[in-house]
């Protein structure tokens, strides 16, 4: 315990476990994506799944802890890491310019609180159902489509999930990177692997709420 | 050529600093920064002005001793150059130049352009070494290191201690200096005994210092005048990870 | 004044191993009772600090400098000697040793040079150890290049930055022993003045440099390891820092000077571009091996190089020396440019540059293998000059690079004065008239790793342990009194003239009249020239601000003040050495096609110069040199 302590008081232990809990977040995101695409094959098929998952009881909650504490332990690792930045150029320049860092990877301060703020919003509304419009508990497909069919709830969502691209295409990287996960023959491959897992995530989760709209999902 | 140069003065590490501007004509293409700065120097001596103070000393970038911020970059706009390397053919007439001391917590500024370094030495006395009594080394051809290994190593060995990396780092984090020895040191077999601790001291010690946390974000390669790549960040990540998972800090001990 | 070089008897392979024998051990637990102080980290000092403090004493190590790594060793390109034949061709510690004074023109000590020679194995091993990662071939075993003065394949590298990473290893074992607490480092500390005491250094006076602090340090022996004085002639190829100071220092103080003449001068740099160059960069030497040297026929041509046609271009080292035609020796071909440009016909800004292309080799081996061989020199030429040398023949020039002479020190690499140990450039001891290439690491770190070690043992029996002074010893008082008083006179002199106007008149004097050429009639001008000069320092130099915080000038008037003491016993040793030997070129004494043409009937002898006081001409010692194993020769490489 003292080591694993010690190993999580360095600047590296809290990158390492931002690393770790992204590898998590990802491979759930990844996972609930495909669940939800499950939307294009009807009603019946994503409200059995939606069924299926609560039916499993213990092993839902178990995935709903492990989920909660990486959410936890990456936003604690980040604002603890951030106040340590921030400490450690107490002067800033008066000039300053990036030559190599992007966007998105300067932005990872804005684009994890903003992601934060959605996902309570998204399960304010879809688990908990805590919203005016009067959802259903036992029909998510038309819960979701009742939703998205409101331009204003659509317009978040997709903003929201465009922030998480960014979010994922600078995340995904560094998370390989930081968890030593590299070898010269194959660094290009990581750039563009995480390029690529970014936006088909993005594009996933994205082509729910555009087929509302459409109405090619109704 | 024209140029308008607008330099970090600052008395003293108490004292507030603030930029200066100092307008040099005349200034010949093939002059190195640092000849400029001799030159406003001369200018301002026979003023009765003080000189800018500025750390250098071999002026063919190998020794590490400069290094400021030029306009925003850590040794300035060319890439794979240290300061003194830096001739004025690379600005163009009529440019204002910005000069700054390299900004980060561990490295205050004593005077002018000249900051305090010493963190770097001291990430190196916590580990980064192979404790090899005088002597003791047997054949240099005892044991053989493959060519591709030897090369690697003296890629990430090439660092020259400038501390831009520090300076360019949006979190002013010295992880490209600090994975450079690591690697140097890791990849070699003669390097292999100390190499948990070696990652477990360096790694706390930058800690200590109060450098920031790596996110990642390349700005220390891009301006590194050896081009160490941050490729022996992960490599450190790594041997970071197992060291912290099999071993425990130990100090560093005589025998 | 008796110069007892205290060479062991007996044959001369078995000198050193005797001697290390007959040699007294410090016992171990009172090792810690005594303290050295080590001025310079390079690799003299570096590895000397380290291994001191790895035996157990105190050691307390100083640099100017803001961290010991980046002592200039670090600029050292090309590689270190051994005689390991690794490449079986032939090697071995007496052919290493039998070049390396023929290389120094028979004016180094034999038993000296043996010993180096011998060493020189230990510490590939020692480095390798330390982790410097050599270049090594296909089978992971050491790759060796071959480099100027030998024909065999005995030089390891690591890239063309070997400098750099011996002294990181060197860096890395005194990092080890700070860390333990053995050595106790100063970086950004100036040694100012030496104290003796009743005959025996006993310490130094610093300046801490961001305070301006002057402080006193005790110890039982003082080592410098502070480099050379190629900066006398203002522009080198040495970093702007080195200085002469904590030699002339100890000089003044009665340490001999020996045979400051021997100062070596690199055929390839890059030329000087105008008024405000600060330092010359040297280009590896190898492009002479696939490179033609020339310039135009005519005196005052101004036509651009391409526009020469062949018939007006004279590539005068193989028009002059037929036999070597570019590969002449770095002294000769030197000194052949410099005739060329004397006669009106350099090029470039000021006509002091010869012309350097590799046209022909890029036609005859295509132009892959030459970027693949000399590809990274051409960026750095293209970098410094903007001129591309795929296009543009590159401009060379010789610079000063290298200063053999130092001071005076025994077998044990302690100095006249007792107790005072000199390590590296900073003695005069194994490279004779002239340094063979790669040769300057070897004894670097020789001196550091596998020679002080030892014979500062042998000295430390012979002090008794506690018995060093305090620092309120009268003559540290006495010494901090004269650096401050020396600190605050050039504060106070408010003249018109920046330190660098100074130093640049010195160095043209020197470069001038004390250079690559000298004779009887330059060199009695440099002697009067140059007191003047010094003359004029102390009255209207102005150095501004105060010696209470960082200054940078004032670091510099301290350094340049001493260079106007000290290129005045330069030239009065070129003066005195009426023969050409090696680097130190009499034009009155040449063969009949220029080469440097030795007196050894005279001249044979190291010149030990003493120090009488300011204003008295110094004394000369000389230290007779026997050659019992080398056969005297004329130096040829024909």
């Amino acid at each position: 315990m003292a080591r694993a302590m010690t190993f999580y008081s360095t600047t590296v232990g809290k990158k390492v476990v931002m690393a770790a809990t992204g590898v998590l977040l990802v491979l759930f995101i990844v996972g609930h994506m495909l669940g939800n695409l499950q939307i294009f094959e009807g009603p019946e098929r994503l409200n059995a799944y939606a069924h299926f998952l609560k039916s499993t009881g213990e092993l839902l909650w178990g995935v709903r802890i492990v989920m909660l504490a990486a959410i936890i332990l990456h936003i604690l690792a980040a604002a603890q890491i951030t106040i340590a930045n921030w400490k450690a150029r107490p002067i800033g320049y008066a000039m300053k310019k990036d030559v190599e860092t992007g966007y998105a990877a300067r932005t990872m301060i804005v684009s994890g609180p903003l992601i934060l703020l959605y996902v309570i919003y998204h399960l304010m509304m879809f688990t908990f159902l805590q919203t005016p419009q009067g959802l259903s508990d036992t029909d998510v497909y038309g819960n979701v489509v009742k939703a998205f069919q409101q331009p204003g709830i659509s317009a978040v969502y997709i903003v929201a999930l465009l922030v998480l691209g960014f979010h994922l295409y600078h995340g995904i990287w560094s998370m390989l990177q930081t968890l030593g996960v590299n070898h010269p023959k194959y660094n290009r491959l990581r750039r563009i692997g995480a390029c690529v897992l970014a936006v088909l995530i993005a594009a996933g989760y994205l082509s729910i709420p555009v087929s509302v709209l459409l109405g090619i999902v109704h | 050529m024209k140029l308008t140069l607008k330099i970090w003065r600052q008395e003293s590490p108490e004292d507030k600093g603030r930029l200066v501007s100092y307008e040099m004509d005349g200034v010949a293409e093939d002059t190195s920064f640092l000849e400029l700065l001799d030159i406003l120097n001369q200018r301002l001596i026979k003023k009765g002005e003080h000189p800018v103070t500025f750390d250098h000393d071999c002026r063919e970038g190998i020794c590490g001793s400069c290094g400021f911020m030029i306009s925003g970059i850590a040794h300035g706009p060319q890439k794979l150059t240290t300061t003194c390397q830096l001739f004025m053919r690379q600005f163009k007439d009529g440019d204002t130049i910005v000069a700054e001391p390299f900004r980060s917590r561990a490295f205050p500024v004593i005077k002018d352009l000249v900051v305090d370094r010493s963190a770097l030495d001291k990430i190196v006395q916590a580990g980064g070494f192979i404790s090899a009594r005088t002597g003791s080394g047997p054949d240099g051809n005892a044991i053989p290191i493959s060519k591709e290994k030897a090369d690697r190593s003296m890629d990430a060995a090439a660092c020259i201690g400038c501390g831009a990396c520090v300076a360019a780092c949006p979190n002013g984090s010295a992880m490209l200096f600090t994975a450079a020895k690591i690697s140097h040191l890791g990849l070699l077999p003669q390097g292999q005994p100390e190499r948990k601790q070696r990652a477990l001291r360096m790694v706390a010690k930058m800690q200590e210092l109060g450098f920031g946390a790596c996110s990642n974000h390349g700005e220390c390669e891009a301006v590194c005048p050896k081009g160490i790549s941050i490729d022996f960040i992960a490599r450190l990540n790594r041997d970071y990870m197992v060291a912290s998972a099999l071993e425990t800090v130990e100090p560093v001990k005589k025998v | 004044m008796d110069l007892n070089s205290k060479v062991p008897s007996g044959p001369i392979e078995k000198k050193w191993e005797k001697h290390r024998f007959d040699m007294k051990l410090v016992n171990p637990s009172n090792k810690r009772k005594y303290k050295i102080i080590v001025v310079g980290t390079g690799l003299a000092g570096g590895a000397a600090a380290a291994s001191l403090g790895q035996l157990g004493y105190e050691v307390e190590a100083f640099c100017y400098q803001d961290s010991a790594r980046r002592a200039h060793s670090i600029a050292a390109q090309g590689g270190i000697n051994a005689a390991k034949n690794y490449q079986n061709d032939g090697d071995s510690v007496f052919r290493l040793f039998y070049d390396t004074v023929k290389g120094g023109d028979f004016r180094s000590r034999e038993a000296n040079v043996y010993r180096l020679a011998e060493v020189s194995n230990g510490i590939i091993d020692q480095c390798v150890a330390l982790g410097v990662p050599f270049a090594r071939e296909y089978s992971g075993y050491l790759a060796n290049r071959s480099f100027g003065g030998a024909q065999v394949s005995r030089t390891f590298y690591a890239r063309g930055q070997t400098g750099q990473q011996l002294l990181l290893g060197a860096y890395a074992a005194l990092s080890r022993e700070v860390a333990l607490g053995s050595v106790k480092m100063f970086p950004r500390h100036e040694m100012l003045e030496l104290v003796v005491i009743d005959g025996h250094a006993k310490g130094i006076v610093v300046r801490d440099m961001v305070t301006g602090t002057i402080s006193s340090h005790v110890a039982d022996t003082v080592i410098l390891a502070t480099g050379g004085y190629s900066n006398v002639f203002y522009l080198s190829t040495n970093a702007k820092g080195c200085n002469t100071t904590a030699i002339w220092r100890a000089h003044r103080k009665g340490a001999l000077f020996a045979n400051p003449c021997y100062t070596q001068i690199h055929p390839t740099c890059i030329p000087v571009a105008g008024e405000h160059q600060s330092k010359l960069t040297l280009m590896s030497e190898s492009l002479r091996n696939d490179g033609r040297v020339w310039v135009p026929k005519k005196a005052g041509d101004q036509r651009k190089p391409w526009e020469i046609p062949e018939d007006d271009r004279d590539y005068y080292l193989e028009r002059i020396y037929p036999s070597y035609g570019n590969l002449a020796p770095r002294d000769v071909s030197s000194r052949a440019a410099k005739r060329m440009c004397d006669e009106g016909r350099g090029v470039g800004p000021g006509g002091r540059g010869v012309y350097l292309d590799l046209f022909d080799a890029m036609d005859r081996l295509g132009r892959d293998v030459i970027a693949a061989r000399y590809g990274n020199l051409f960026e750095m030429y293209e970098r410094i000059t903007g001129e591309d040398p795929w296009k543009w023949p590159m401009r060379i020039y010789p610079a000063v690079h290298y200063t053999m002479g130092g001071l005076w020190v025994d077998y044990n690499l302690m100095s006249n004065l007792d107790g005072l140990h000199v390590l590296g450039e900073a003695n005069f001891s194994d490279h004779g008239a002239n340094r063979l290439g790669a040769s300057a690491l070897m004894q670097g770190l020789a001196d550091g790793y596998f020679v002080i070690p030892y014979t500062i043992a042998d000295y430390l029996t012979k002090v008794k342990p506690g018995s060093r002074p305090s620092v309120d010893h009268p003559a540290f008082k006495e010494a901090e009194r004269e650096v401050e008083a020396r600190t605050k006179k050039l504060l106070s002199i408010g003249g018109t003239k920046t330190v660098d106007e100074f130093h640049k008149e010195l160095g043209q004097v020197m470069w001038e009249y004390v250079g690559m050429g000298r004779n009887e009639a330059g060199l009695k001008t440099a002697l009067q020239k140059i007191p003047q000069i010094r003359e004029r320092f102390w009255k209207e130099v102005r150095v501004p601000g105060s010696g209470a915080d960082l200054n940078q000038e004032l670091e510099k008037a301290g350094r340049v003040a001493d260079f106007l003491e000290m290129g005045e016993l330069l030239a009065y040793d070129a003066l005195m050495r009426d023969e050409s030997c090696g680097a130190h070129f009499r034009e009155e004494h040449q063969t009949p096609d220029g080469e440097a043409l030795r007196n050894d009937e005279k001249y044979a002898y190291v010149a030990a110069w003493e120090y009488k006081g300011e204003g008295k001409s110094p004394e000369l010692h000389k230290e007779p040199l026997e050659f019992e194993n080398v056969h005297l020769a004329q130096r040829s490489y024909k």
